[in-house]
Parts: C-alpha cells; sequence; structure tokens
C-alpha cells in the first residue's frame, strides 16, 4: 500500500480538559497511523488594528491553509471584554452549517437504542441574530431573521450531506403554522432544493411532532434540517438520547471548504490536569473529520477500537460508569487499533 | 383572609347566579373579575350575561379539524351517559372556512359562556401569511394567558421512564407566538419574539400560586437568557422577583437546550417547569412523548374570565381521522378537568377512575399506545365502568 499524503489540520486544545483530550487524539491518531500533521494553534481573541476582537492571525493563516480544525472545549470569558470564541470562529470562517451525529452507542447503555439520526442546524441566522431592542420599559422584542440565501444554503448541504454519507431521507423541522412568513420561507427554499435531489426522500414536520415523535420512536428520523434556534434544542435533545455531550462529535461547516469539528461538552475545570476526563466526543469528531477528508478506513478503525473499549466495560472513565483514567482509556483504545492491523 | 371573604360575598351578590361557578378564580379575582365581565372590552363588546339555567351549565364546544370532532362526540356520549348536567353549544370552526365570523361567534360563545372544550383547528400555511393560525387567535382574543400540562405516568402504559410527574406552565400569549412578520427586503423575513414585563410577571406569580396550592417544592424557569438577552433575561427576572415572595419553593433556572437533554436522561429532577411560549410548546411535546404519547395527556388553558379545554399537544390528527382507532384519554380527560373547574367534582372523579382504571386495569388500549382496541371499544368500557359504579345513568 503506498503511504497516504500526509494532510496538515489545525489543532485547537482549548482549555480545562482540553490539552489532555487533545493529546489522547493525537495518541490514537499516531496508533492507527493516520497520515496527519496537527498544527496546535491557540485562538484566544486578540485586538487587532482598528480595536475590533479577532483570533491571531496565525491561527487564521494554519486554518485557511489546512481547511480542516480539531477544536477542544473553549472557556467562556466572563469579564475578558471581549465576544465568546466560539461566535468569532463562526464569524470569521462564515461555519453556516453545524453537523451533529447521533448514534446510539453499544455498551453505552441509554433507555434509547438503535438511534441513527443527524441533526444539520443553520448557524448563523435566525433567533440568534443577537438583535434586541427595548421598545418602552417592560416590553422587549427579540428579532429572528430568515434569509433566502442561508436557508438555500443550508438546505443545499443536508442534502448533499444525504447523498454522500448514504442517508434516504431529509426532514425540514420547522413551525410555519405560527411563524408563516420566516418559517414559510425556509421550508420553501428546502422545498426548491429538494426539486434537484430526487433521490432522497423529503418531508416536512412541525418541531412539536418531531419532539413528540423523538422521545418516543427516535428511529423514524434520518436527517433533520433546521433553523438556528430549533437546531439547538433537538441538537442537545438527541445528543441526550445517546448518552450526553461527553458522547457526542459535532463538526462545523463552513464557507470556502473549511471545515471544523470539535466536542460540544465543557472545559469541566474541576477534572482538568486530573487525567479524568473523557476524550470520546473529541475522538468521534475527529472521526468525522477523517470521513470529511475521505480517509474513511482510518475512521472506521478508529472507531471501532472505541466502541469496542466502551462495550467491553473494561476500561472505562469515570463518566462512563468505571474508575480507569484517561491515559489508560487511551492506551487501551490504541492497544486495540494495533492489534486489528 | 377577612378581605377574601367581603370580595366573595359581594362577588355573590353582585351576581347572585354564577357567583360560585368560576372556582378559584373568583376568590383571586373576586370584583375585578365580575366588573370585567359586565363592563365593555376594550374592542367595544358587549359581553353577554353568562348561561346556567336551570342547574344545567353551558359550555362552548369547537369539534375543530382531524380527530376532533369524533373525541368530542364521545365526550358528549359519555356525560349524556353518566347524566352531567351540562349542555353544550357547538360552535364549528374549522378551516374550511374562508371569513372571520365564525371565529367571532366562537369567541362570543366562549365570553357568553365562560369555558370551552375544543378540538385542534388545522393551520394551513400554504394559504396567505396573513391569514393566521385561529387556534392562536382563540388563544390571544380571550387572554388565555397560562396553558397548564400535568404529565403524569400512568401505570398502565409502558413507556421508558417511570414516575414521572412534572406540571409545566407556559405562557400562551405572546413571545415567539406574536405573529409579526415582515419582509423588510425582499429574501429577508424578520419575526418578533415580544416578552413583556406585565406578561412574564403574571405567569410567574400564576406558576408559584398553582406551586404552593398543589403542594409542590420547586419550580424550575425554562429560558435562553444567554443568547437572547433583554428577552428573555427579561423573562428570567420576573420569575425571581416573584420567587423571592415565595420562600417556601424552590427557584432555579436551565438554558432550554440542556432542559430537553436532561429530561430525556434525567426527567425525574423537574416539579413545577415555568416558561415563554416556543419553549413550552417543545417542553410540553418532549413530556407527553415521555408518559406515553399525544393521545394521554390533557390541557387547559386559563385566562382571568375565561378557560378553554383541550389537548395537551393539540394535533390534528389528520392521518387518523375517522378511523376510530384514535385515542380518547386526552380529550375525556380534559373534559374531567373542564368539570373540575364547573365544581361538579363528583361527575368528574367518576370519570377519571372510570378513564384510568380502563388505561391501567383493563389494559384495552388503542393503537398509539401499542394495543389493538378501538375508540369506541374503550368508550364502551369506560361507560360499563361508570355504570358499575352504581352512580344514575341512562341506559348503555
Amino acid at each position: 500500500m503506498s503511504p497516504a499524503v500526509m494532510q496538515t489540520v489545525t489543532l485547537i486544545p482549548g482549555d480545562g480538559i482540553g490539552p489532555e483530550i487533545s493529546s489522547a487524539v493525537m495518541k490514537i491518531f499516531e496508533a492507527a497511523k493516520a497520515p496527519i500533521r496537527w498544527e496546535e494553534r491557540n485562538v484566544t481573541a486578540i485586538k487587532g488594528p482598528g480595536g475590533r476582537w479577532m483570533i491571531p492571525p496565525d491561527a487564521k493563516e494554519s486554518m485557511d491553509r489546512s481547511k480542516i480544525g480539531l477544536k477542544g472545549p473553549l472557556k467562556t470569558p466572563i469579564a475578558a471584554g471581549h465576544p465568546s470564541m466560539n461566535l468569532l470562529l463562526r464569524k470569521t470562517f462564515d461555519l453556516y452549517a453545524n453537523v451533529r451525529p447521533c448514534v446510539s452507542i453499544e455498551g453505552y447503555k441509554t433507555p434509547y437504542t438503535d438511534v441513527n439520526l443527524v441533526t444539520i442546524r443553520e448557524n448563523t441566522e435566525g433567533e440568534y441574530s443577537g438583535i434586541e431592542h427595548v421598545i418602552v420599559d417592560g416590553v422587549v422584542q427579540s428579532i429572528k431573521l430568515i434569509t433566502e440565501d442561508a436557508s438555500r444554503r443550508i438546505a443545499e448541504y443536508a442534502f448533499e450531506y444525504a447523498r454522500n454519507n448514504q442517508r434516504t431521507s431529509v426532514t425540514a423541522v420547522h413551525k410555519a403554522n405560527i411563524m408563516r412568513m420566516s418559517d414559510g420561507l425556509f421550508l420553501r427554499k428546502c422545498r426548491e432544493v429538494a426539486e434537484n435531489y430526487k433521490d432522497i426522500k423529503f418531508t416536512e414536520m412541525y418541531l412539536d411532532t418531531v419532539c413528540l415523535n423523538m422521545v418516543q420512536d427516535p428511529t423514524q428520523f434520518d436527517v433533520l434540517v433546521m433553523p438556528n434556534l430549533y437546531g439547538d434544542i433537538l441538537s442537545d435533545l438527541c445528543a441526550g438520547l445517546i448518552g450526553g455531550l461527553g458522547v457526542t462529535p459535532s463538526g462545523n461547516i463552513g464557507a470556502n471548504g473549511v471545515a471544523i469539528f470539535e466536542s460540544v461538552h465543557g472545559t469541566a475545570p474541576d477534572i482538568a490536569g486530573l487525567d479524568m476526563a473523557n476524550p470520546t466526543a473529541l475522538l468521534l469528531s475527529a472521526v468525522m473529520m477523517l470521513r470529511h477528508m475521505g480517509l474513511h478506513d482510518y475512521g472506521n478503525k478508529i472507531q471501532t477500537a472505541c466502541f469496542d473499549t466502551i462495550r467491553d466495560k473494561k476500561v472505562l472513565t469515570k463518566d462512563l460508569g468505571g474508575n480507569s483514567k484517561c491515559s489508560e482509556f487511551t492506551a487501551e483504545i490504541c492497544r486495540r487499533i494495533q492489534d486489528m492491523a | 383572609m377577612a378581605a377574601h371573604s367581603a370580595v366573595l360575598s359581594m362577588s355573590k351578590i353582585i351576581n347572585p347566579f354564577w357567583g360560585g361557578r368560576l372556582g378559584n378564580t373568583v376568590k383571586v379575582f373576586g370584583t375585578t373579575l365580575t366588573s370585567h365581565r359586565n363592563k365593555t372590552l376594550l374592542t367595544g363588546e358587549n359581553i353577554p350575561p353568562p348561561a346556567k339555567y336551570g342547574g344545567r351549565h353551558t359550555v362552548t364546544l369547537i369539534p375543530g379539524d382531524g380527530i376532533g370532532p369524533e373525541l368530542l362526540n364521545h365526550v358528549r356520549e359519555v356525560f349524556r351517559f353518566s347524566c352531567v348536567p351540562v349542555d353544550f353549544e357547538v360552535v364549528n370552526v374549522n378551516s374550511a372556512l374562508e371569513t372571520d365570523d365564525d371565529m367571532n361567534n366562537a369567541i362570543t360563545a366562549i365570553r357568553r359562556n365562560g369555558i370551552a372544550l375544543k378540538g385542534n383547528i388545522e393551520t394551513k400555511h400554504t394559504m396567505a401569511p396573513s391569514v393566521k393560525s385561529r387556534n392562536n387567535l382563540l388563544r390571544t382574543s380571550l387572554d388565555l394567558y397560562a396553558n397548564v400540562m400535568h404529565c403524569q405516568s400512568l401505570p398502565g402504559v409502558q413507556t421508558r421512564h417511570k414516575n414521572i410527574d412534572i406540571m409545566i406552565i407556559r405562557e400562551n400569549t405572546e413571545g415567539e407566538y406574536s405573529s409579526l412578520e415582515h419582509e423588510s427586503v425582499s429574501g429577508v423575513v424578520e419575526s418578533l419574539k415580544i416578552i413583556t414585563r406585565n406578561n412574564s410577571l403574571r405567569i410567574a406569580d400564576y406558576a408559584f400560586k398553582l406551586a404552593r396550592e398543589k403542594g409542590r417544592r420547586r419550580v424550575t424557569a425554562v429560558h435562553k437568557a444567554n443568547i437572547m438577552k433583554l428577552g428573555d433575561g427579561l423573562f428570567l427576572q420576573c420569575c425571581r422577583e416573584v420567587a423571592s415572595g415565595y420562600p417556601d419553593i424552590t427557584f432555579d433556572s436551565m438554558i432550554v437546550d440542556n432542559t430537553t437533554m436532561q429530561l430525556v436522561s434525567k426527567p425525574h429532577q423537574f416539579d413545577v417547569m415555568v416558561m415563554p411560549n416556543l419553549y413550552g410548546n417543545v417542553v410540553s411535546n418532549v413530556c407527553a412523548g415521555l408518559v406515553g404519547g399525544p393521545g394521554l395527556v390533557p390541557g387547559a388553558n386559563y385566562g382571568n374570565a375565561y378557560a378553554v379545554f383541550e389537548t395537551a399537544t393539540r394535533n390534528t390528527g389528520k392521518s387518523i381521522a375517522g378511523k376510530n382507532i384514535a385515542n380518547p384519554t386526552a380529550m375525556l380527560l380534559a373534559s374531567c378537568m373542564m368539570l373540575d373547574h364547573l365544581k361538579l367534582y363528583d361527575h368528574a372523579t367518576m370519570i377519571r377512575h372510570a378513564v384510568l382504571k380502563t388505561m391501567n386495569e383493563t389494559r384495552l388500549h388503542t393503537a398509539d399506545i401499542g394495543g389493538q382496541g378501538t375508540t369506541s371499544e374503550v368508550v364502551q368500557t369506560i361507560m360499563r365502568i361508570i355504570q358499575s359504579g352504581g352512580q344514575l345513568t341512562t341506559e348503555l
């Protein structure tokens, strides 16, 4: 087998448990001999010329060059004066789609089995435009913005994703009975895009019906596409179905081919540096990244090793119900990968 | 307490016929209520005096679309069978009609009777955006500001989580459902979410009063104030203000996405939840799903002067309409809530007991909860249990 071309990935370890889970992922990739070269960068915001907050130029340059990023958890600044880094990253790279595949993990028991769905959430507008006004004292107005372009873009991404990942149906989630114009526009764009993807089944469902059916029978859903707020709620709901944010991968797709994959849990400052963290979320996000890059074999190998370790239940971190260290968990996965080769 | 009884006796003097009919609301809102009913509203309409003749109550009935008409027919059947002293005034509002007359008739009828039982009216979103949701119009015109849903696990229904007991109080008139939208530039649509101090205080007050009345320990406010800092921030602030007046009840808050995650993994941590309109929609549907589905949970919409009862998740059920497979439990339990509101407690208990016995003991279930019974079979069984309960009934 000819050696694969090394591809560069910008690695943002993050804060709290970020550095330890990032090094766990790097170790596992090394064991799998994945052709990835990591470039570590820090994205703590700095004040650029003109006084506007921006991410450090070396981080931006690295990402523009490599186009692929893997990010650990970033702490939310409270009194630092600058906006949240996640928001900054989103704006810098126009990360318009947030993709979360939720697959039940065999071995990590939840009341819901056989979950296998993907939530695709529009990430730039909708209810999170941040446009709010106090009209008179005691009356506040928040503006939800829906545009044709953003709706079309996310719908196209959803159908492309479905086609590339052999998914059979795409469901648009909306509340067009109440928000006639805004969700109506979103729905119309989804319908238009669906015309070009006749091989994929397109359905529409109200948000409340989706919630109702999701907790009763999540197997009926495949790919879900929706505006920002509904996406936020539903993607977390689905994460809850498979076991929480500690085991859920996530990817953000931007314009110009940039894609940043991340773990969506917090920085867990109480266990930082104690070798207790669970690297599963970041690892599964890295697997998602490998698949995005076309390196399916490596992705499958690492995922299988990870799931086998969890199913075996012998070496598990505390949050998964065991009492092994992060390094032991990582070593076990590495061992399995090496045995597979 | 002296003030309360003075208010009550005064309201009885002013309105001897229906002084006691409006239950708790009279105690709390006393004279405001009576004068409200008799003076002209802001719209300029005269509210007709309430209807109650010969000890029988009149309730407005709105069949709606989908499974609404058949389920409400079953409710009428059960009421007739159990000799419930309620007459229904039927007002047909459905999505097929184009004009607003039927909606105005319905609203006038509810104003006259004070109480309604309704099925869901479908909103065809293929129509022009100026045609608003009729259900929403009903709620805002009558100022039914509190939507209350009590989710309880039923022992006879198979679910993934057991012993759930959550009360959800949802603001019912503003928030994301303000229906204020415009297209500022071609291809860019703005939808306004309105949060006001008055409505937030009102709903928080309702939630805490209800929690105290029912002996509940905790109220959780659900919000997204980290993103919608002004809007949900105002809501949260109002909840905190009201909470300070109820030191015996614990108050905490949770962000909506975390809430849904917690609901599917650890639902037992929740007691009473209060939230704005859209999150209420999401959370109430998640909870209904957790206890067994849309066919089981009744819901109520309360205002200062009126009350409208329906199923909690407000489904039209178009795909199962007319097939005799819909679950009548939610609508029947909603009608029992209505009877409680009318102070016909004995009848309410009798019917509720029969419905729950059918659900839990006979295990005669409709398709939505995994059984094979038809709607009529379930209703017949309920009536049989009512009859064997020894109460006065007509012939089966």
